[in-house]
């Protein structure tokens, strides 16, 4: 017995240690070393491509075979059920009245019972449809991308189909996970080993170099651990010391696509855990604002500690998501003003994630934390524009929010985003009553408008 | 569902994506939308009469409404086709004809679904209407106003063939 498993066991011995040698130096080849010196073999690009043309045909196969069977595809903009244009509260009120009465117009002002179909109308299409609750769930799509997660269309339609989506299947899960997985416990651990062997050096122009370097260096492991593929646009308007660095917010993967690019302080509240050891770390090598829970509350606090790091011109740009919360990337919300009552210079910056490679927004109401990166890690791959966009200064006369609007529309415009005048609270919280109280206030004005002067 | 779809004269694609609706905004997942579910959509929030055209889709007493229920209150929204009127002459006159457009806008003014909008029901929804913007005082003789134009039998309030008369409304078919 023994004679016989000896000889078999040494041979899956040596042959389990020489796979996992050849794994792990092209791990290393590939991946860390060029992760370390910054350059890219375009294996990524490659295999975007490559996915994109398979996609096309996965999208082609399924229409030609809905059309065979006489299905009707589930197309979601397509089939838009309302056309709306966007007219003042005053017109669409005169036109329904028009329509109706022979009475002249101008002359009689006061209530119609017609009117009432106004708010009829606006309140049936809101329901329908309406700009705000779409952007707190996942983008839909036009075409189909082999993860049964984002289709509607999912029957059988073919045999060669069914046999690439199980491919892609085995594919995803069976090589691509433990790799990305395996590179993303490296990249982290590397992050707090080293970013604490930076920080027992002294102070000095040592020490930022190299932790600029550690910082980089980890950051680019973690974006080859998620696929990501980016491309950085207008690199000149890149944030500079002293400076304010805002951008739209979908997921936490942000913060890692910016910072693989260029050092930034990172503003937030400490967690416990792992993140809390991360942080933790990671403020040892270079200035990082963390606040404790009791201290986000404080607002002067918070603005005060901002402005003074801000001001010491030698220390990084912060980095802060103004909205507060992840959207779904097709629009941007309400920016909240605090960053910009700093008065720093503010450098925008848009990110625009591709959805057809896997779709990158958080839903926290959803998903947990853990749960939402096994998804990241799992699909085929996170492509993304990033468009650093011409710093911007407060103007004389300009308050903060008119501020914040101004550097939102800016970022709205270049990444191809609705602009919103929403809170990205209310994917949590209800909506304040002073915006009903302003639409009862311009119905009054319009009943009155003639027959008395309204303050 | 096909069957009691069909005189909705709803599309396929429009019953598909109405269906998505309702499940985006049906959070417990329980297959019946609250009067909560629809008071998280924002822009319906700040309608002044937000709540009564909440309340057009729960019937008399009920607290939950599902898919056909939904269905049904909406399509009478959908835009009236000409040569829909000579497809099916003998089926029930279709859910988004005027006289029924009309009738759901008389049931956002009667309060108390009994058939009639009394003076009192006027001001309430007007009040809806105006917020605080307008003094009883003024709101009060709009109300009279309205009912003496509208009233033609006495009897101070507006019954729904009132309604239809007063609203005047010709050509409703091009608005909804």
């Amino acid at each position: 017995m023994e004679l016989f498993f000896n000889p078999f066991d040494n041979l899956v011995c040596i042959l389990l240690g020489i796979s996992f040698t050849v794994w792990f130096t092209l791990l290393l080849v590939f991946i860390i070393v060029p992760a370390i010196f910054g350059v890219s073999f375009g294996i990524r690009r490659l295999y975007m491509k490559t996915l994109l043309k398979i996609f096309e045909w996965a999208t082609l196969r399924i229409e030609r075979g809905a059309k065979e069977k006489n299905h009707l595809l589930y197309k979601p903009y397509s089939n838009a059920i309302i056309a709306r244009e966007p007219t003042s509260l005053e017109e669409e009120i005169k036109e329904i009245r028009r329509s109706g009465s022979n009475k002249d117009l101008d002359a009689a002002p006061e209530f119609e019972m017609s009117d009432i179909f106004y708010f009829a109308r606006r309140g049936v299409e809101s329901i329908m449809d309406d700009e705000v609750t779409k952007r707190f769930s996942a983008e839909e799509l036009e075409s189909w991308n082999l993860l049964t997660r984002s289709n509607y269309n999912f029957h059988y339609i073919s045999l060669r189909l069914t046999v690439l989506w199980g491919l892609g299947l085995l594919i995803r899960y069976g090589f691509l996970l433990p790799l990305r997985v395996t590179l993303a416990f490296t990249g982290v651990g590397l992050l707090v080993f080293l970013t604490s062997v930076v920080g027992l050096l002294p102070n000095g122009r040592m020490k930022n170099f190299l932790s600029e370097k550690v910082h980089l260096m980890c950051y680019r492991i973690c974006v080859r651990a998620l696929t990501a593929i980016i491309t950085y646009h207008d690199s000149e308007n890149k944030p500079k010391n002293g400076g304010i660095c805002v951008a739209n917010h979908t997921s936490p993967i942000d913060v890692i696509i910016l910072a693989s690019d260029g050092c930034y302080a990172m503003v937030g509240q400490i967690h416990g855990g792992l993140m809390g050891v991360i942080q933790r770390s990671m403020v040892k090598a270079c200035p990082h604002v963390w606040f404790e829970r009791s201290e986000v509350k404080d607002r002067h606090l918070v603005a005060k500690r901002l402005s003074d790091h801000v001001e010491d011109k030698s220390k990084l740009p912060i980095l802060i998501f103004p909205e507060g919360t992840c959207i779904n990337n097709t629009s941007v919300m309400m920016f909240k003003k605090g960053s910009f009552e700093i008065g720093a210079t503010v450098y925008p910056v848009a990110i625009k994630y591709d959805p057809r490679f896997g779709d990158a927004f958080w839903n926290s109401s959803k998903f947990g934390m853990v749960n939402y990166l096994l998804r990241m890690m799992s699909s085929w791959a996170i492509v993304c524009s990033v468009w650093y966009l011409p710093p911007m200064s407060r103007e004389e006369g300009e308050d903060a929010v008119q501020f914040a609007n101004r550097v939102k529309a800016a970022i709205a415009r270049q990444g191809g985003l609705v602009d919103l005048l929403w809170d990205g609270g209310l994917k949590r919280g209800k909506v304040k009553d002073t915006f009903k109280e302003e639409q009862q206030k311009l119905y009054s004005k319009m009943l009155l408008r003639l027959s008395w002067d309204f303050p | 569902l096909g069957g009691s779809c069909a005189n909705l004269l709803l599309s396929h694609s429009q019953i598909t994506r109405l269906y998505s609706r309702f499940t985006s905004l049906d959070k417990g997942e329980n297959g019946t939308l609250s009067r909560e579910d629809f008071q998280r959509i924002p822009e319906l929030a700040i309608n002044p009469l937000g709540d009564r055209i909440i309340n057009a889709f729960f019937p008399e007493g009920e607290d939950q409404v599902n898919f056909r229920g939904f269905m049904r209150t909406l399509a009478h929204f959908r835009p009236i086709e000409d040569n829909e009127k000579s497809k099916n002459p003998t089926a029930s006159e279709p859910l988004n004809s005027r006289t029924n457009k009309l009738l759901f806008a008389f049931r956002l003014y009667d309060l108390d679904r009994d058939d009639k909008i009394s003076r009192d029901e006027l001001l309430q929804v007007l009040r809806m209407m105006v917020g605080v913007n307008i003094s009883d005082e003024q709101l009060g003789s709009i109300a009279d106003r309205t009912i003496q134009e509208a009233d033609t039998n006495g009897d101070n309030s507006i019954s729904f063939n009132e309604f239809i008369k007063a609203s005047f409304v010709l050509t409703l078919h091009t608005l909804l």
